[in-house]
């Protein structure tokens, strides 16, 4: 069905016979390995371990639990049916009123009761994914550009540009500083964008980063304040990840800056912050995404967008019902920040027994490993050279900092928290049966001392045919979860 | 606070979409709506407020989705624990819940009273059929394309195929000569008006059956549409999202039947839009989908589809309640005599009041002609009987002109969102309103 001869090619859009999906970047390759060939404690145990989904799945128990305790926060159940034909019918895109103020509080919260969120100013989308689409329609013409540190989540590729026309300009991050952003890195940029005649609109900062696991601190963000206002720009200011922080230093969100800082002017019209359910509360599928910005204009406009993308209201009413649920929020954010310090501690101080750095970091889902010592040569070839190693070999996906648009070859992202204690040690020890096989001339020392790389580390890097890992995969790069429990 | 605040610099410009007006909100369409929202009906608290007749809503069979949740409780479907919970927390694959697709294409299948099939591989899902219009336009027109659509049509396109993709809409004229039907040669027409305007047309988008006419297309139109697509080799994007309104299945005939009947010769550029918003009246859930026969149509949607996924919680409950095929059977049945039913009371009512609709037989509202009432057979004219309505009989309808309605005078009216009380309330002050008018007349 469906095949059938044209008279001449079946024309379709730019936008469709392009490559603005993004869907040829490394990063999904990983996934497609996965996908063929996913990890599973019984049935494959040799399989490939994910860990290239920033997924959080560490808190999974609290929300049953909740869910089961609550039976009338679904409207599918005898206790909540009584309003099922409200919600159904309930379309209007300023959403739920109770869902604006149930997340307006959980936004407060998770930045510590630090600063508050007008309800008013909340719009919805198609998840995050969703919302930077749409902030880029709203503050950006076709040819226009965002500038975005580096290294940065590979989805901005697509969300920012596919659809929009919009651009992407890299402001480059180095190690050298444990890729702190610049002042000088952004001015760098802004004035190498002017000599392209590329019109900048906005500056896109994550934090917590995706992929460096860091929280920006005050002066970084005075600085990006400083800045935008400067250049009269748009900041926008991606906190997804804004619970998964879970030591110090504390995570500082844009509003606190706006709000409190009365040392630096800033026109509010220009603040625009992105949020989302699926990384702090694990609920990716539920496509809660959030656009709060400080900007009327951009308010008003964003919801008339939000008909393009709206959070379904069943989903809304389970939200708004379990987000103002005080004592379980206190809670499940007080366990969920212990869990991934644990897990962090657990899998950092498993990579460090082998040698293994990571940049320090306190947030996020993952770890940015540093793996420049195991470069043949410090080119991207080289990257991608290893990385296939890591994935055909090792059995582990990871993200290479090539994806991530990272200036230096040889970092990886590493997702640490979509899996259970067992499937970590597991992936533990094939990374040291993988380092200890290769290097038997570096010395493991204890945690406390410092390690570097021996320069006459050689491995055996085994080639693979390219074929096999470009091989386009019937699934969608965003794979399921693997949900390593055993059924036993 | 009247107090000006001097504005030290000029605000940061926001981008040309954002600051035009394309998403159409100040049509007269929803005007309507934000009169009724300030005094909104009610029997109780609020008898003489605007009765909304300008949503398409679904009411009529609320009941037998309420019983089918009773007696199929989410609570048991999460396993023990909640643990599938869990997982369907995390499903974000923009494939969709297999289950979920099954059930959609054999829904789709009943409703067309099994006399096509869908494949459920080709069924792509988007939050509501509003994203599923739009994302087609992206995938194929360019900025400055147009697709051709038959007049009237559906207010909401204006800014759901327009606004963000910068395609152009350009009509395809029909009248009540031949009661709105779609002709070739208004087709050929509007074809070479969008060539004058140096315009490249990439499909012909069709809403089957018609918002806001209320018919089925019939099989001799369709066949003529598709030729004609398949001659200036171009698309068809059949929205479809009323067919399971259709007051008796045997009336309605799907492009995808046609397609069957030709074993889907030319199949590639015809694509079909549903959505469960209205049949199922679950608007809020945002359910949509996209039927291709295009296999890269296909594969861009769903990559596209990313930005605008359905909850996969929504996908889980309606796999259940859409595998369930006794439910199904009996929902598409019952739902369709309620319609029937309400369709016969509205009309009946209004010839009572001395008004005549186009003969329809599907969707949750009538066309209405009244255009022996206007004073100026212009777009004037029929906004001042708008306003008249709106205001002095308190109901809320839409004016044939938000419609892009190229003759004054028509109106559609929406019956299924209240109940039969409200609708009975709603024709008595149409017909009080028409006596007075008559009274007038005979007076002057």
């Amino acid at each position: 069905m469906g095949v059938m001869s044209m008279e001449q090619p079946q024309l379709l859009s730019k936008i469709a016979t392009g490559d603005g999906h993004g869907e040829t970047s490394s990063y999904f390759d990983g996934w497609k390995a996965y996908d063929k060939d996913p990890f599973h404690i019984t049935k494959n145990p040799q399989g490939v371990i994910q860990m290239g989904l920033a997924e959080n799945q560490l808190t999974a128990d609290l929300v049953q639990n909740w869910i089961m305790s609550n039976p009338e926060a679904s409207i599918c159940t005898l206790e909540g049916v009584h309003n099922f034909k409200e919600m159904a019918n309930f379309q209007d895109y300023h959403g739920l009123p109770e869902f604006r103020n149930a997340v307006a509080k959980f936004m407060s919260r998770t930045r510590g009761n630090r600063v508050t969120f007008d309800p008013d100013r909340i719009v919805m989308s198609g998840g995050a994914t969703g919302a930077h689409e749409v902030t880029a329609f709203c503050l950006a013409d076709p040819g226009d550009a965002f500038l975005v540190p580096t290294p940065y989540y590979p989805g901005f590729d697509r969300d920012l540009r596919w659809r929009t026309g919009v651009k992407l300009v890299p402001v480059i991050c180095e190690s050298s500083n444990n890729f702190k952003l610049t002042k000088q890195a952004l001015e760098e940029a802004y004035e190498k964008a002017k000599i392209d005649n590329i019109r900048i609109k906005g500056l896109l900062i994550t934090n917590p980063s995706n992929p460096l696991g860091t929280v920006m601190d005050r002066t970084t963000l005075k600085t990006v304040v400083n800045f935008i206002n400067e250049k009269r720009i748009h900041l926008i200011s991606d906190e997804i990840y804004a619970a998964t922080v879970f030591s110090h230093p504390s995570f500082i969100s844009i509003a606190e800056i706006i709000e409190q800082e009365t040392d630096i002017e800033c026109d509010r019209n220009l603040i625009h912050i992105v949020y989302s359910l699926s990384k702090d509360m694990g609920f990716p599928g539920f496509r809660v995404g959030i656009i709060y910005s400080y900007n009327d204009t951009v308010v008003n406009c964003a919801r008339k967008m939000s008909s393009f993308g709206l959070v379904s209201t069943q989903t809304q009413y389970l939200m708004a019902k379990m987000l103002s649920d005080d004592e379980f929020v206190e809670r499940f954010l007080a366990e969920s920040a212990k869990r991934l310090a644990l897990r962090y501690k657990v899998f950092t101080g498993g990579l460090i027994k082998v040698g293994i750095k990571c940049l320090q970091s306190n947030g996020g889902l993952f770890v940015w490993m540093d793996l420049r010592g195991l470069l043949k040569e410090a080119t991207f070839e080289s990257e991608l050279e290893l990385w296939r190693v890591i994935i055909h070999e090792v059995k582990i996906n990871v993200s290479p900092g090539v994806s991530f648009h990272c200036s230096e070859p040889g970092w990886f992202r590493v997702c640490y928290a979509n899996m259970d204690d067992r499937d970590v040690q597991i992936a533990l020890n094939r990374i040291r049966s993988f380092v200890m096989k290769n290097n038997k001339e570096v010395t493991v020392s204890d945690k406390n001392t410092k390690h570097c790389w021996q320069s006459n580390l050689r491995l055996s890097l085994k080639t693979r045919r390219f074929d096999d890992i470009m091989m386009s995969s019937p699934h969608s790069p965003m794979a399921h979860s693997p949900l390593v429990k055993a059924s036993t | 606070m009247g107090i000006e605040i001097e504005q030290s610099h000029p605000s940061v410009e926001l981008s040309s979409i954002a600051i035009s007006e394309t998403h159409g909100e100040n049509s007269p369409y929803f005007a309507g709506w934000k009169a009724y929202d300030e005094d909104p009906y009610h029997e109780i608290t609020n008898p003489s407020g605007v009765i909304q007749m300008g949503l398409a809503e679904n009411q009529v069979s609320f009941d037998l989705l309420e019983k089918y949740l009773e007696e199929n409780s989410e609570a048991s479907t999460w396993g023990k624990g909640g643990t599938s919970f869990r997982e369907n927390a995390l499903f974000q694959d923009y494939h969709g819940l297999k289950s979920f697709r099954k059930a959609m294409a054999s829904f789709m299948e009943k409703i067309r009273g099994n006399k096509a099939k869908f494949d459920y591989e080709r069924i792509v899902l988007t939050a509501g059929a509003t994203a599923a219009n739009e994302l087609l336009t992206f995938i194929l027109a360019n900025p400055g394309d147009a697709l051709l659509v038959p007049t009237p049509y559906y207010p909401g396109f204006d800014r759901d195929l327009r606004w963000r993709t910068g395609v152009n809409i350009v009509p395809i004229h029909c009248d009540s000569s031949n009661n709105f039907q779609i002709t070739l040669e208004a087709l050929e027409t509007a074809y070479k008006n969008a060539e004058s305007m140096n315009m490249k047309v990439k499909a012909v988008l069709i809403t089957n059956p018609s918002n806001p006419l209320g018919i089925a297309i019939q099989r001799s139109v369709l066949e003529d549409i598709l030729d004609f697509v398949t001659r200036k080799n171009i698309h068809l994007v059949s929205d479809e999202i009323y067919s399971g309104s259709v007051f008796s299945s045997h009336e309605f005939i799907s492009v995808a039947e046609i397609l069957e009947s030709r074993q889907y010769k030319d199949a590639e550029r015809v694509h079909i839009v549903y959505s469960l918003s209205k049949d199922l009246g679950l608007p809020g859930f945002r359910v949509g989908t996209i039927y291709s026969y295009n296999d890269k149509v296909v594969t861009t949607a769903r990559r596209m589809s990313s930005f605008t996924l359905i909850s996969s919680q929504t996908q889980h409950l309606l796999a259940s309640m859409l595998s369930d095929e006794s439910f199904t059977d009996n929902y598409i049945k019952i739902n369709r005599e309620r319609l029937r039913k309400r369709y016969d009371m509205i009309i009946e009512g209004l010839k009572s009041a001395g008004i005549e609709c186009l003969k329809g037989n599907a969707g949750l509202f009538c066309w209405m002609n009244m255009s022996p009432m206007l004073e100026n057979d212009t777009r004037e004219g029929e906004l001042k009987l708008w306003n008249e309505i709106l205001n002095e009989v308190k109901l809320n309808i839409s004016p044939g002109c938000s419609c892009h309605c190229s003759e004054p005078g028509w109106f559609r009216v929406c019956f299924a969102n209240m109940s039969e009380q409200t609708l009975e309330i709603a024709l008595k002050r149409i017909r009080d309103f028409m006596n007075n008018k008559d009274r007038k007349d005979i007076e002057n």
